[in-house]
């Protein structure tokens, strides 16, 4: 028999390969579903395909083909208009049939533009309207502590849902209760539908105000993997950790395609024929 | 404070309420015995244990009861997460902060997810009387019976509450139960073991006219029932505790054998008990009429409750006036 002696440092650049390929492949996938659906949210889910792709494959326990597993880590989209980016990535995880997503918001199907925990395998809450998730994810967080799993559960915001008033409520409260399985990670690209936040309503200084509120605060580039995968790593192993914790992610909306990320009207939209194909292009060179 | 000769002025604050509030202790002592039980219930407040009578069921299951403090959107949605995770989450705060404040996160949250979370809205109607429109419930039947797949129960006293609970152990989806300042009379003298979610309590038939009443307005309305016999009128009580689903049956039964249906509720008469009912008439024919009786479209006066429902007839006096109008 042979033993193959494993090298950590390789194996951790394998895993960060990995996550970017998934991430990659996330955002293909989106273009080619809003292309089924002829109009979908490419921006919001470009900013934080790398944060999907880094908790799917690096970070959260999950057992493949097993959606409902009552002991695995949960993960609440706040911003639920970029499911298009987190389904190819449930799928990967064999909890539905990939083909399922070739009839996206088709009549009657599952899949629309916001994720519907009572059709979509994998989806542990449904969302949409903003500010509720933080909420939600505090209700999930509190219950899988109080029937002794040591399940996390992953709240991802928008910045522009940080206006919401539900959400401060949700911060004052998962401090109180001390529900540190709860680790919210800002999705922070900058831009809400009507423009930058700070000409729509400024939110910053971001970690002084989730301090403030008894959280235990970072920031990282959302879009560096290694950065994100040992941030997040970091937090998952300090089991000491007595306050729910937020990582303020700083992204680009649109990211990976030019023309998307100088544009903040991309919001809301669909590429045409010729169009989609140069941005599967761009997306594909990485730029 | 000027009150009407032969009005007794009422002393009324929370904090002494909960002593003379039997109903609020059947919540928290029905909640606390299915902890015991072994049922998977939790029970939680926007900073209203003491008002709800909650803090009789922390002193016994300090582990199941969680605090939220004054926020009832946050409060609903986290039950809705509790929920799935295998508890049965029951929150407790006024109804006008829970269907008019938090009814999105009902809709979306709770209901839409189809979750078993209970949402308990205590001092319901105008039992907040003199607290004034912030705190006065009229448009809360309205609004959570047009949620889909919502059930709304509204028990006539301390009794039918315990009833009600125990039988939502095993319901699948939410329900919404209005309820009132616990100070309702007694209209069941023991747990109503005959309580089925769904199904009206029919008291008496009769020919000439059935009052369809929930909540508080059951027991008026079973006396005004008694007047208006006396008189030879004949008369029906449906005891409408289930407002939805509606019992269909037992209205359109109604309809077949009185011309006139009388629906009573502490509730605007605009999408409420009355509309439901309303509904099922015109949907079945049997040519009743059916005349509402509640609040107009208005926002009801500041005053102790009991002057209120003098007022908009809502006692005894009030309901045997408005069958009488009915019947012409």
């Amino acid at each position: 028999m042979t033993v193959v002696k494993r090298d950590p440092q390789r194996d951790l650049a394998d895993l960060i390969d990995t996550i970017s390929e998934r991430a990659l492949f996330a955002r293909l996938e989106t273009v080619r579903l809003i292309s089924i659906a002829k109009t979908g949210h490419y921006a919001s889910g470009f900013s934080c395909a790398e944060i999907l792709a880094t908790l799917y494959y690096g970070v959260m326990r999950l057992r493949r083909g097993e959606p409902d597993w009552p002991e695995r880590d949960r993960f609440l989209f706040g911003k639920g208009h970029a499911a298009a980016t987190l389904y190819p990535l449930l799928a990967d995880w064999g909890f539905f049939d990939p083909r399922e997503l070739d009839e996206y918001t088709r009549l009657g199907n599952a899949f629309g533009d916001h994720p519907d925990m009572t059709r979509i395998p994998g989806i542990d809450f449904s969302s949409g309207s903003l500010g509720h998730a933080l909420s939600t994810g505090t209700g999930i967080a509190l219950g899988t502590r109080m029937r002794g799993y040591d399940s996390n559960v992953f709240v991802l915001l928008g910045d522009g849902e940080l206006h919401e008033g539900q959400i401060w409520e949700a911060a004052l409260g998962a401090a109180h209760h001390q529900v540190s399985n709860l680790i919210a990670i800002v999705d922070r690209n900058d831009h809400s539908l009507d423009g930058r936040i700070d000409t729509v309503t400024g939110i910053e200084p971001l970690e002084d105000k989730w301090r403030a509120f008894g959280w235990q605060a970072h920031r990282v580039d959302g879009h560096d993997v290694a950065a994100l995968l040992a941030l997040l790593r970091s937090v998952v192993a300090d089991t000491a950790r007595t306050s729910p914790v937020v990582i303020i992610a700083d992204t680009v909306k649109g990211k990976g395609i030019s023309y998307m990320e100088a544009e903040f009207g991309w919001h809301l939209g669909w590429l045409a024929e010729q169009d989609e194909r140069n941005a599967i292009e761009e997306l594909r060179r990485g730029r | 404070m000027s009150i009407a000769p032969g009005l007794q002025p009422e002393s009324w604050h929370l904090l002494t309420l909960l002593d003379r509030a039997p109903g609020l202790h059947a919540l928290a002592d029905t909640l606390a015995d299915l902890v015991d039980e072994g049922h998977p219930i939790l029970a939680g407040t926007a900073d209203l244990k003491y008002s709800n009578g909650l803090v009789r069921f922390q002193e016994r299951h300090p582990d199941h009861y969680v605090q939220f403090g004054i926020s009832e959107q946050h409060m609903v949605s986290t039950a809705a997460g509790l929920a799935t995770t295998g508890w049965q989450p029951h929150v407790a705060t006024f109804a006008s902060f829970l269907a008019l404040l938090a009814c999105e996160q009902i809709r979306t949250d709770v209901a839409y997810t189809r979750l078993p979370v209970r949402l308990i809205g205590h001092h319901a109607g105008i039992t907040l009387g003199y607290y004034g429109t912030s705190h006065h419930a009229t448009e809360d039947l309205a609004i959570t019976r047009s949620i889909a797949g919502l059930t709304v129960i509204a028990p006539a006293d301390a009794a039918q509450l315990r009833s009600a609970l125990r039988a939502a152990t095993d319901w699948p989806g939410p329900i919404y139960f209005r309820i009132g300042r616990g100070q309702d009379p007694d209209v069941y003298d023991h747990d109503d073991r005959g309580f089925t979610i769904g199904r009206a309590i029919e008291h008496s038939t009769g020919s000439d006219l059935t009052i369809i009443a929930t909540g508080s307005m059951v027991h008026p309305a079973l006396s005004a029932a008694a007047v208006l016999e006396a008189e030879g009128i004949s008369t029906g009580v449906l005891d409408m505790h289930t407002v939805k689903p509606l019992d269909a049956d037992a209205v359109s039964r109604a309809a077949a054998r009185s011309g006139v249906i009388l629906t009573v509720e502490e509730h605007s008469v605009l999408g409420g008990l009355g509309g439901a009912v309303a509904e099922v008439v015109a949907g079945h024919g049997h040519g009743a009429r059916v005349v509402r009786h509640g609040l107009r479209d208005e926002y009801a006066l500041v005053g102790p409750p009991t002057h209120l429902y003098r007022h908009y007839g809502l006692d005894t006096d009030g309901i045997v006036h408005a069958a009488r109008t009915a019947l012409g």
